[in-house]
Protein backbone atom coordinates (compact mmCIF):
# COMPACT_ATOMS: atom_id res chain seq x y z
CA UNK A 1 0.00 0.00 0.00
CA UNK A 2 1.37 3.40 -0.82
CA UNK A 3 1.01 5.81 2.09
CA UNK A 4 -1.59 7.84 0.30
CA UNK A 5 -2.93 5.54 -2.35
CA UNK A 6 -1.51 7.87 -4.98
CA UNK A 7 -0.33 5.99 -7.99
CA UNK A 8 1.06 7.12 -11.30
CA UNK A 9 -2.00 5.73 -12.99
CA UNK A 10 -5.57 5.91 -11.96
CA UNK A 11 -5.30 8.27 -8.98
CA UNK A 12 -8.22 10.64 -9.05
CA UNK A 13 -8.14 14.08 -7.55
CA UNK A 14 -11.29 13.23 -5.59
CA UNK A 15 -9.66 10.19 -4.00
CA UNK A 16 -9.36 10.25 -0.19
CA UNK A 17 -5.86 10.79 1.10
CA UNK A 18 -5.27 9.24 4.49
CA UNK A 19 -1.85 9.29 6.08
CA UNK A 20 -1.17 7.42 9.29
CA UNK A 21 1.39 8.28 11.95
CA UNK A 22 4.05 6.16 10.25
CA UNK A 23 3.47 7.98 6.96
CA UNK A 24 3.61 11.40 8.60
CA UNK A 25 6.84 10.49 10.38
CA UNK A 26 8.40 9.23 7.14
CA UNK A 27 7.42 12.45 5.39
CA UNK A 28 8.77 14.77 8.10
CA UNK A 29 12.02 12.83 8.54
CA UNK A 30 12.64 12.45 4.80
CA UNK A 31 12.14 16.15 4.06
CA UNK A 32 14.34 17.18 7.00
CA UNK A 33 17.14 14.75 6.15
CA UNK A 34 17.12 15.76 2.50
CA UNK A 35 17.40 19.43 3.38
CA UNK A 36 20.25 18.75 5.83
CA UNK A 37 22.05 16.57 3.25
CA UNK A 38 21.90 19.37 0.65
CA UNK A 39 23.40 22.06 2.90
CA UNK A 40 26.59 22.39 0.84
CA UNK A 41 24.78 22.59 -2.48
CA UNK A 42 22.42 25.30 -1.19
CA UNK A 43 25.37 27.19 0.28
CA UNK A 44 27.18 27.12 -3.08
CA UNK A 45 24.10 28.37 -4.92
CA UNK A 46 23.52 31.14 -2.37
CA UNK A 47 27.16 32.22 -2.40
CA UNK A 48 26.83 32.75 -6.14
CA UNK A 49 23.92 35.19 -5.96
CA UNK A 50 23.03 35.80 -2.30
CA UNK A 51 24.73 35.98 1.05
CA UNK A 52 25.63 32.29 1.33
CA UNK A 53 23.50 31.48 4.37
CA UNK A 54 20.65 29.48 2.81
CA UNK A 55 22.29 26.08 3.34
CA UNK A 56 23.17 26.60 6.98
CA UNK A 57 19.83 28.28 7.72
CA UNK A 58 17.83 25.42 6.22
CA UNK A 59 19.98 22.87 8.05
CA UNK A 60 19.41 24.66 11.36
CA UNK A 61 15.66 24.81 10.76
CA UNK A 62 15.27 21.20 9.72
CA UNK A 63 17.56 19.88 12.47
CA UNK A 64 15.11 21.49 14.89
CA UNK A 65 12.23 19.78 13.05
CA UNK A 66 14.04 16.42 13.12
CA UNK A 67 14.49 16.64 16.90
CA UNK A 68 10.71 16.84 17.35
CA UNK A 69 9.68 14.66 14.40
CA UNK A 70 8.25 11.87 16.59
CA UNK A 71 6.03 14.27 18.53
CA UNK A 72 4.98 16.13 15.38
CA UNK A 73 3.97 12.87 13.68
CA UNK A 74 1.46 12.27 16.50
CA UNK A 75 -0.45 15.39 15.47
CA UNK A 76 -3.07 15.71 12.75
CA UNK A 77 -1.57 16.82 9.41
CA UNK A 78 -2.88 20.37 9.90
CA UNK A 79 -1.48 20.69 13.44
CA UNK A 80 1.80 19.06 12.40
CA UNK A 81 2.20 21.62 9.60
CA UNK A 82 1.49 24.39 12.10
CA UNK A 83 4.13 23.02 14.50
CA UNK A 84 6.72 22.63 11.73
CA UNK A 85 5.94 26.11 10.41
CA UNK A 86 6.52 27.67 13.82
CA UNK A 87 9.75 25.71 14.22
CA UNK A 88 11.01 26.89 10.81
CA UNK A 89 10.11 30.53 11.48
CA UNK A 90 11.97 30.40 14.78
CA UNK A 91 15.00 28.45 13.61
CA UNK A 92 15.73 29.16 9.94
CA UNK A 93 16.01 32.93 10.24
CA UNK A 94 17.19 34.77 7.16
CA UNK A 95 14.66 35.47 4.43
CA UNK A 96 13.72 31.80 4.05
CA UNK A 97 12.35 31.40 7.60
CA UNK A 98 9.33 33.67 7.15
CA UNK A 99 8.68 32.34 3.63
CA UNK A 100 8.80 28.60 4.39
CA UNK A 101 7.19 29.31 7.75
CA UNK A 102 4.32 31.16 6.12
CA UNK A 103 3.87 28.39 3.55
CA UNK A 104 3.51 25.68 6.19
CA UNK A 105 1.53 27.73 8.72
CA UNK A 106 -0.93 28.72 5.99
CA UNK A 107 -1.08 25.21 4.55
CA UNK A 108 -1.90 23.91 8.03
CA UNK A 109 -4.60 26.54 8.40
CA UNK A 110 -6.23 25.97 4.98
CA UNK A 111 -5.91 22.18 5.04
CA UNK A 112 -7.74 21.75 8.35
CA UNK A 113 -10.54 19.78 6.73
CA UNK A 114 -8.68 18.53 3.65
CA UNK A 115 -9.63 14.99 2.71
CA UNK A 116 -8.80 14.56 -0.95
CA UNK A 117 -5.79 15.40 -3.08
CA UNK A 118 -7.91 18.13 -4.62
CA UNK A 119 -8.50 19.67 -1.16
CA UNK A 120 -4.75 19.65 -0.50
CA UNK A 121 -3.94 21.21 -3.86
CA UNK A 122 -6.46 24.00 -3.19
CA UNK A 123 -4.93 24.60 0.26
CA UNK A 124 -1.45 24.61 -1.29
CA UNK A 125 -2.58 27.29 -3.74
CA UNK A 126 -4.00 29.44 -0.93
CA UNK A 127 -0.78 29.06 1.07
CA UNK A 128 1.26 30.13 -1.98
CA UNK A 129 -0.82 33.33 -2.13
CA UNK A 130 0.17 34.05 1.48
CA UNK A 131 3.85 33.50 0.62
CA UNK A 132 3.47 35.98 -2.26
CA UNK A 133 2.01 38.56 0.11
CA UNK A 134 4.72 37.91 2.73
CA UNK A 135 7.53 38.32 0.20
CA UNK A 136 5.67 40.94 -1.86
CA UNK A 137 6.69 38.87 -4.84
CA UNK A 138 5.28 36.98 -7.79
CA UNK A 139 6.51 34.12 -9.96
CA UNK A 140 9.13 35.23 -12.49
CA UNK A 141 11.30 37.10 -9.99
CA UNK A 142 13.78 34.26 -9.37
CA UNK A 143 12.52 33.02 -6.00
CA UNK A 144 11.03 29.87 -4.49
CA UNK A 145 7.72 31.00 -5.98
CA UNK A 146 9.12 30.00 -9.37
CA UNK A 147 8.88 26.41 -8.15
CA UNK A 148 5.73 26.55 -6.04
CA UNK A 149 3.57 28.40 -8.57
CA UNK A 150 4.22 26.23 -11.68
CA UNK A 151 4.17 22.99 -9.65
CA UNK A 152 0.82 24.00 -8.19
CA UNK A 153 -0.52 24.70 -11.67
CA UNK A 154 0.53 21.23 -12.85
CA UNK A 155 -1.02 19.64 -9.75
CA UNK A 156 -4.29 21.41 -10.51
CA UNK A 157 -4.17 20.14 -14.06
CA UNK A 158 -2.92 16.59 -13.58
CA UNK A 159 -3.64 15.60 -9.97
CA UNK A 160 -2.18 12.28 -8.81
CA UNK A 161 -0.26 11.81 -12.04
CA UNK A 162 1.72 14.95 -11.22
CA UNK A 163 2.37 13.78 -7.64
CA UNK A 164 4.11 10.70 -9.02
CA UNK A 165 6.43 12.94 -11.06
CA UNK A 166 6.73 15.73 -8.51
CA UNK A 167 10.53 15.53 -8.15
CA UNK A 168 11.14 15.94 -11.87
CA UNK A 169 8.50 18.62 -12.31
CA UNK A 170 9.90 20.62 -9.38
CA UNK A 171 13.51 20.21 -10.51
CA UNK A 172 12.61 21.41 -14.00
CA UNK A 173 10.91 24.45 -12.48
CA UNK A 174 13.97 25.25 -10.34
CA UNK A 175 16.20 24.96 -13.41
CA UNK A 176 13.97 27.51 -15.16
CA UNK A 177 15.19 30.14 -12.66
CA UNK A 178 18.72 29.96 -14.11
CA UNK A 179 18.19 32.51 -16.91
CA UNK A 180 15.98 34.74 -14.75
CA UNK A 181 17.06 38.06 -13.34
CA UNK A 182 16.45 38.41 -9.58
CA UNK A 183 14.02 41.16 -8.60
CA UNK A 184 13.53 40.25 -4.93
CA UNK A 185 15.80 39.28 -2.07
CA UNK A 186 19.50 39.77 -1.72
CA UNK A 187 20.16 38.50 -5.25
CA UNK A 188 18.31 41.55 -6.62
CA UNK A 189 21.36 43.66 -5.72
CA UNK A 190 23.30 41.71 -8.33
CA UNK A 191 20.92 42.67 -11.15
CA UNK A 192 22.16 41.21 -14.43
CA UNK A 193 24.82 39.22 -12.60
CA UNK A 194 22.12 37.06 -10.97
CA UNK A 195 21.44 35.60 -14.44
CA UNK A 196 23.02 32.20 -15.08
CA UNK A 197 22.59 30.72 -11.59
CA UNK A 198 19.75 28.59 -10.22
CA UNK A 199 18.02 30.40 -7.37
CA UNK A 200 18.88 28.73 -4.03
CA UNK A 201 15.33 29.17 -2.71
CA UNK A 202 13.91 27.60 -5.86
CA UNK A 203 16.35 24.71 -5.45
CA UNK A 204 15.40 24.08 -1.81
CA UNK A 205 11.72 24.27 -2.77
CA UNK A 206 12.26 21.67 -5.48
CA UNK A 207 14.01 19.39 -2.98
CA UNK A 208 11.12 19.63 -0.50
CA UNK A 209 8.49 18.92 -3.16
CA UNK A 210 10.55 16.08 -4.63
CA UNK A 211 10.66 14.31 -1.29
CA UNK A 212 6.95 14.90 -0.66
CA UNK A 213 6.16 13.33 -4.03
CA UNK A 214 8.39 10.33 -3.41
CA UNK A 215 7.05 9.63 0.08
CA UNK A 216 3.42 9.98 -0.99
CA UNK A 217 3.92 7.41 -3.73
CA UNK A 218 6.19 5.05 -1.80
CA UNK A 219 5.16 1.51 -1.03
CA UNK A 220 4.81 0.86 2.68
CA UNK B 1 11.00 59.54 30.44
CA UNK B 2 8.09 61.67 31.58
CA UNK B 3 4.88 63.21 30.33
CA UNK B 4 3.04 61.92 27.28
CA UNK B 5 4.26 58.58 25.88
CA UNK B 6 6.73 58.93 23.00
CA UNK B 7 6.79 56.72 19.90
CA UNK B 8 9.20 53.81 20.41
CA UNK B 9 11.97 52.96 17.93
CA UNK B 10 13.15 49.41 17.16
CA UNK B 11 16.28 48.89 15.05
CA UNK B 12 16.51 45.50 13.29
CA UNK B 13 19.73 44.65 11.48
CA UNK B 14 21.30 41.40 10.30
CA UNK B 15 24.27 42.49 12.42
CA UNK B 16 23.87 43.19 16.14
CA UNK B 17 26.85 45.54 15.79
CA UNK B 18 25.03 47.64 13.20
CA UNK B 19 21.86 47.64 15.32
CA UNK B 20 23.62 48.59 18.55
CA UNK B 21 25.87 51.11 16.82
CA UNK B 22 22.80 52.77 15.33
CA UNK B 23 21.14 52.80 18.77
CA UNK B 24 24.29 54.44 20.21
CA UNK B 25 24.02 57.20 17.60
CA UNK B 26 20.32 57.66 18.39
CA UNK B 27 21.01 57.91 22.13
CA UNK B 28 23.71 60.51 21.54
CA UNK B 29 21.11 62.61 19.73
CA UNK B 30 18.09 62.18 21.98
CA UNK B 31 19.31 60.56 25.20
CA UNK B 32 16.75 58.27 26.80
CA UNK B 33 13.78 60.41 25.77
CA UNK B 34 11.97 57.48 24.12
CA UNK B 35 11.73 53.69 24.24
CA UNK B 36 14.51 52.26 22.07
CA UNK B 37 15.54 48.69 21.28
CA UNK B 38 18.23 47.29 19.00
CA UNK B 39 18.23 43.71 17.77
CA UNK B 40 20.21 41.68 15.26
CA UNK B 41 21.78 38.33 14.48
CA UNK B 42 20.53 34.76 14.32
CA UNK B 43 19.99 32.35 17.23
CA UNK B 44 23.60 31.14 16.95
CA UNK B 45 25.04 34.63 17.23
CA UNK B 46 25.87 34.95 13.54
CA UNK B 47 24.49 37.36 10.96
CA UNK B 48 20.75 37.18 10.39
CA UNK B 49 17.42 38.16 11.87
CA UNK B 50 15.20 36.21 14.21
CA UNK B 51 11.47 36.50 14.86
CA UNK B 52 11.61 35.79 18.61
CA UNK B 53 14.42 38.25 19.24
CA UNK B 54 12.57 40.93 17.24
CA UNK B 55 9.35 40.16 19.13
CA UNK B 56 11.19 40.67 22.43
CA UNK B 57 12.61 43.98 21.15
CA UNK B 58 9.11 45.14 20.19
CA UNK B 59 7.93 44.35 23.72
CA UNK B 60 10.87 46.27 25.24
CA UNK B 61 10.22 49.34 23.10
CA UNK B 62 6.43 49.17 23.25
CA UNK B 63 4.75 52.52 23.79
CA UNK B 64 1.09 53.51 23.86
CA UNK B 65 2.07 56.08 21.22
CA UNK B 66 3.17 53.24 18.93
CA UNK B 67 6.47 51.91 17.61
CA UNK B 68 8.39 52.46 14.39
CA UNK B 69 10.68 49.69 13.13
CA UNK B 70 13.79 50.37 11.04
CA UNK B 71 15.17 47.39 9.08
CA UNK B 72 18.17 46.78 6.84
CA UNK B 73 17.69 43.98 4.26
CA UNK B 74 14.87 41.70 3.03
CA UNK B 75 14.81 39.07 5.79
CA UNK B 76 14.82 41.76 8.48
CA UNK B 77 11.59 43.11 7.02
CA UNK B 78 9.74 39.81 6.66
CA UNK B 79 10.89 38.60 10.09
CA UNK B 80 9.79 41.93 11.59
CA UNK B 81 6.36 41.49 10.01
CA UNK B 82 6.01 38.07 11.60
CA UNK B 83 7.19 39.45 14.95
CA UNK B 84 4.57 42.22 14.74
CA UNK B 85 1.89 39.59 14.11
CA UNK B 86 2.86 37.97 17.42
CA UNK B 87 2.08 41.16 19.32
CA UNK B 88 -1.39 41.54 20.88
CA UNK B 89 -4.06 42.55 18.38
CA UNK B 90 -4.63 45.81 20.26
CA UNK B 91 -0.98 46.83 19.71
CA UNK B 92 -0.27 45.50 16.21
CA UNK B 93 -1.85 48.38 14.30
CA UNK B 94 0.34 50.85 16.17
CA UNK B 95 3.60 49.22 15.02
CA UNK B 96 4.87 50.23 11.57
CA UNK B 97 7.91 49.26 9.52
CA UNK B 98 9.51 52.32 7.90
CA UNK B 99 10.64 52.27 4.29
CA UNK B 100 13.84 54.12 5.17
CA UNK B 101 17.60 53.61 5.45
CA UNK B 102 18.27 52.05 8.84
CA UNK B 103 20.78 54.49 10.37
CA UNK B 104 19.45 57.77 9.01
CA UNK B 105 15.86 56.59 9.40
CA UNK B 106 16.36 55.66 13.06
CA UNK B 107 17.90 59.05 13.83
CA UNK B 108 15.19 61.00 12.00
CA UNK B 109 12.42 58.96 13.63
CA UNK B 110 13.92 59.29 17.10
CA UNK B 111 14.43 63.04 16.74
CA UNK B 112 10.82 63.44 15.66
CA UNK B 113 9.54 61.15 18.43
CA UNK B 114 11.54 62.93 21.13
CA UNK B 115 9.69 66.11 20.19
CA UNK B 116 6.43 64.37 20.99
CA UNK B 117 5.17 63.80 17.42
CA UNK B 118 2.53 61.11 16.78
CA UNK B 119 3.26 57.81 15.05
CA UNK B 120 2.43 58.83 11.48
CA UNK B 121 4.58 61.97 11.70
CA UNK B 122 7.50 59.97 13.12
CA UNK B 123 7.16 57.42 10.33
CA UNK B 124 6.95 60.17 7.73
CA UNK B 125 10.13 61.80 9.06
CA UNK B 126 12.05 58.57 8.47
CA UNK B 127 10.48 57.81 5.10
CA UNK B 128 11.06 61.33 3.76
CA UNK B 129 14.70 60.31 3.44
CA UNK B 130 13.75 57.90 0.68
CA UNK B 131 11.28 60.27 -0.99
CA UNK B 132 13.97 62.91 -1.43
CA UNK B 133 16.21 60.65 -3.49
Amino acid sequence: MPFCCLRANGARASQEMAMDREGRLALIVSVARTMIAHEDELTRLDQAIGDGDHGVNMRRGFEAVLRDAEAMAELSPALALDAIGHRLVNCIGGAAGPLYGTLLLSLGRYAGHARTLQDWVIAFGQAIEDVKRRGRSEAGQKTLLDVFVPVHAILVEKGGEAVAQLARIAEDAAEETRPMRALRGRAAFLGERSIGHVDPGARSASLVLGVVGRVLCEEK
Amino acid sequence: MSGEPKVGVVIVSHSIKVAEGTADMVRQMVGDALPLAAVGGNPEGGLGTHVELIHAALQRAWSEAGVVVLVDLGGAETNSEMAIERMPATQRDRIVICNAPIVEGAIMAATESSGGSPLEVVRHAAEELMAGR
